[in-house]
């Protein structure tokens, strides 16, 4: 269905080309998940496959990619519509008319559906994707769930062969991503649609992938069977961690195939101390003391009389539904005190605007009234070297992350309040992140960090908090927390059910080994 | 669920009131003129995202006002006897024939209001049609040919409401650094470079996105056709604008409008037909034009045919003179066709 045959890429004025000479094939009725660190060049190989680039993004483009027996080099992005669907990675960004209805409708109105064929595609089209009683709202009114099963509802009434996902499931809550995951596992088995993603979150969508397609970094792709990837690849999710660390063999890619393998694991387990849990610093009097928080926007109520405690050492873990006032509860924290916390945003580079890294800074110890550099050796510690010519833009999310975190830590704040900190890191970024925050708390400081990330939160938290409808509904011990709901524990909470481990560390510590 | 009204309906109905205002400087016919635009808008506003912001075109409307009548105060013209009161003059070249301050006159201050205030009626006759039609759905309903303009406006009009939403963020999150206050240049640049940084990207991400749905799938035909077409399209487009420039200004001469508005209106059509047959579209749920549409579109039609033809017959009521000094009659003949005007209160 798609080929490359010897394709090389690059952007104009890059040094290196994101990929050198790359062939391969990828069946009808596949689902191909596309693995590989930040700013590896999956976009850019997801654009291929419909001709976005290098016909919209400019660049050179070698050899020939084929979609359905059309070349990519003839036929621009527009003309494959029909063949190709594209979902961006902010599907909002890509909505183009306002109610979800005309959004479905809107790519047969391109192509000239007859307006009879449209009105039954938009009816069938509701149902497959379960969003029928979405019809007639607002775009920007739907949860981020809602929005990328539109998106990708929007692409699917033109009947495509080709889906192409650009991280579907990164901005989602684990329950919104599992229905946007179920939409698609359907279209591939009930319609042969061929399905390429790009996706970080290996843990949602590495059970469901035909074959995963590895982009090393360095220009090379590697296409195989997940099991052969997941071999040599650094980046895999807990499950497939926990399976090398066992030696199980053959490589279990879901937690029903683990969970076969796990029964000697689990009655090992039950012979060990339980894992060592706990903080660092443990002191009695909290850093921040919060009664009764209430944020009230025009018409709605997103946090509705809430207490909060932070005390030092610690890291709090703030989880909840996209919508549940995560974010409204971080800010107002903030409010209270602002100079004992800093606060990272969701989108952290709205806070960077010159053109340079020594820029940023430079700055930054200015504000902070900081000695020369202290900025910089912060991001120094933080995210290791980073070229200080660089423009902030140009930085992979993981270093753009490290940069503001650096310059909010410049002050010496005792709470660090960080929100969704983990949305675009790869596996490996996202481990030297979790180091990062158990740094900040065993200083003494108290981290609270809003985020859907269950294997994060496993890795770093003490204590998870769990919001909904604006109201705190669960708080405890991460372990206790995680693993009693089946919707926030993490890989290897739910393959050693009911013992309570969280992460293959703590196994690895557990049984001696090294992970 | 109240049903949104052809957008074309709207524009109509704007344009034809806007047509009325342009014919009278009576300050009694403009201000009702306003007043029945603000009450249709009022009752007849859509309920989505970008049916706000009526309030800036009257803001904006009331900036007009006060500028035209600044400029009087300060550079004078108009004539006039009665002295308001005197500023002092600063000593201009006699051969530029300006002069700056010096005695202002009431009668030419009176005359910078009603000149004023019938520019702020036709913004506000402007605003109100952008806020009640919906700018997407009139895309829809122009002819395929536009296309290529259709992008840009879509992208426009698109990315202008999240842009409000992402000033928002980066202002909330300006406030998140140490030291965030500092000087205006600061402020410009901490605000300004993210959200400018931001629409530029999205809207780049919506223009890749409406490629990639097959916007603008040409069908075969031949690049020279294409091109002539798109020239034809244009020159008749800017033979329209001078037309109708002309036509409704009254003081260019008649030989200039109309040949230009009928040469126009043929190049264009030319164009749009000769387009039309390369981009095969369909349109979902096409708005449809009945009778509040007909009403709605008439009343505008019939307000700017009576005023038309009521400056034939009394000019002077319309167009009252300011170096009298008196106070203007309301003409109510006209007055009664104005009203008119607010019928779509009742179909709509």
């Amino acid at each position: 269905m798609i080929s490359f045959n010897g394709v090389t890429f690059g952007y104009a004025g890059a040094n290196a080309p994101v990929f050198r000479d790359v062939s391969f094939e990828i069946a009808e009725g596949e689902l191909c998940v596309v693995i590989g660190r930040t700013g590896v060049g999956k976009s850019t190989l997801l654009g291929a496959v419909n001709g976005l680039v290098p016909h919209f993004t400019g660049g050179v483009l070698s050899g020939a990619v084929t979609v359905n027996g059309r070349s990519t080099r003839d036929a621009m992005p527009r003309d494959l519509a029909d063949v190709v669907g594209y979902v961006g990675q902010d599907p909002l960004a890509g909505f183009v008319t306002d109610t979800v209805e005309e959004e479905l409708a809107y790519v047969m109105e391109q192509l000239g559906v007859a307006p009879a064929t449209m009105r039954k595609r938009v009816e069938e089209t509701l149902d497959l994707l379960g969003i029928a009683e979405l019809r007639s709202r607002a775009l920007r009114t739907l949860s981020g769930g809602e929005q990328q099963r539109v998106a990708i509802g929007a692409v699917l009434t033109a009947q495509p062969r080709v889906l192409l996902l650009d991280e579907p499931t990164s901005a989602l809550d684990p329950t919104a991503a599992e229905d946007v995951l179920a939409a698609v596992s359907r279209l591939v088995h009930d319609l042969g649609i061929t399905v390429v993603a790009a996706e970080h979150r290996l843990e949602r969508v590495v059970h469901y992938a035909d074959r995963v397609i590895a982009m090393t970094g360095d220009g090379g792709v590697t296409v195989g069977a997940p099991r052969d990837v997941f071999a040599w690849s650094p980046l895999a999710p807990p499950v497939v961690a926990l399976a090398q660390m066992c030696k199980w063999d053959p490589l279990p890619l879901s937690v029903r195939d683990a969970r076969r393998f796990a029964e000697p694991l689990r009655e090992e387990l039950a012979r060990r101390p339980e894992p060592a849990r706990g903080r660092s610093v443990v002191s009695g009097e909290p850093l921040l003391r919060a009664k009764g928080v209430l944020v009230e926007y025009p018409g709605v109520v997103a946090v509705r009389g809430v207490d909060v405690a932070l005390e030092p050492g610690e890291v709090v873990a703030l989880m909840g539904r996209n919508g549940s006032g995560k974010s409204s509860l971080l800010w107002a924290l903030h409010d209270l005190d602002t100079a004992a916390a800093s606060l990272v945003p969701q989108s952290p580079g709205d806070l960077l605007y010159l053109t340079s890294v020594s820029d940023e800074c430079a700055q930054s110890d200015q504000d902070a009234h900081a000695d020369g550099g202290t900025t910089a050796a912060l991001v120094r510690r933080l995210v290791g070297t980073v070229d200080p010519d660089a423009h902030p833009r140009d930085l992979s999310e993981g270093q753009r992350l490290g940069l503001v975190l650096a310059i909010q830590l410049v002050t010496g704040p005792r709470i660090v309040l960080l929100d969704e900190p983990t949305r675009g890191l790869d596996p490996v970024a996202k481990e030297r992140f979790a180091e990062v925050v158990r740094e900040l708390a065993a200083e003494g400081r108290a981290v609270m960090v809003a985020t859907h990330d269950v294997e994060f939160v496993a890795e770093v938290a003490d204590r998870v908090v769990v919001m909904a409808e604006g109201e705190i509904v669960a708080d405890g011990p991460a372990a206790e927390v995680v693993c009693s709901s089946a919707a926030f524990a993490p890989q290897v909470a739910k393959i050693l059910y009911p013992a309570e481990w969280l992460t293959v560390g703590e196994v690895a510590a557990a049984l001696g080994v090294l992970a | 669920m109240k049903r949104e009204l052809h957008p074309g309906a709207w524009w109509l109905w704007a344009l034809g009131l806007a047509t009325a205002a342009s014919r009278t400087t009576n300050p009694f016919l403009l201000s009702t003129v306003l007043l029945v635009v603000f009450a249709v808008t009022r009752a007849c506003r859509p309920d989505r995202a970008s049916a706000g912001g009526f309030r800036g075109y009257l803001t904006l409307a009331a900036i007009v006002i006060g500028i035209r009548v600044a400029f009087r105060v300060v550079l004078g013209g108009g004539g006039g006897t009665h002295v308001l009161f005197r500023l002092p003059e600063f000593p201009l070249p006699t051969s530029s024939g300006l002069r700056a301050g010096g005695a202002v006159m009431a009668e030419s201050v009176v005359g910078a209001l009603y000149d004023g205030l019938r520019l702020a009626t036709l913004l506000v006759c402007f605003g109100a049609a952008n806020v009640l039609a919906n700018p997407k759905r009139l895309i829809k309903a122009a002819p395929a040919a536009l296309h290529e303009v259709g992008v840009a406006v879509t992208v426009a009009v698109s990315v202008a409401p999240q842009l409000v939403d992402s000033a928002r963020r980066v202002r909330r999150a300006r406030r998140l650094r140490a030291g965030g206050a500092g000087g205006r240049m600061h402020v410009v640049r901490q605000v300004l470079l993210p959200v400018m940084t931001d629409a530029l990207d999205r809207s780049l991400m919506l223009a890749a996105a409406m490629d990639a749905r097959g916007h603008g799938r040409v069908a075969g035909i031949p690049e020279r056709t294409r091109r002539w077409s798109g020239v034809a399209l244009l020159v008749g487009l800017c033979g329209v604008c001078v037309g109708t420039y002309a036509l409704l200004d009254g003081t260019v001469s008649r030989w200039l409008g109309a040949p230009a508005l009928v040469l126009g209106v043929v190049l264009s059509t030319t164009g749009v037909v000769v387009g039309n047959r390369r981009i095969a579209t369909t349109v979902y749920r096409a708005d449809p034009w009945r009778r509040p549409e007909w009403l709605v579109s008439a009343t505008g039609v019939a307000v700017a045919a009576g005023l038309v033809a009521f400056a034939r017959v009394s000019a002077g009521d319309l167009n009252p003179s300011a170096s009298l000094l008196e106070w203007p009659v309301l003409p109510v003949a006209a007055f009664v066709v104005v009203l008119l005007g607010a019928l779509p209160v009742l179909v709509a």
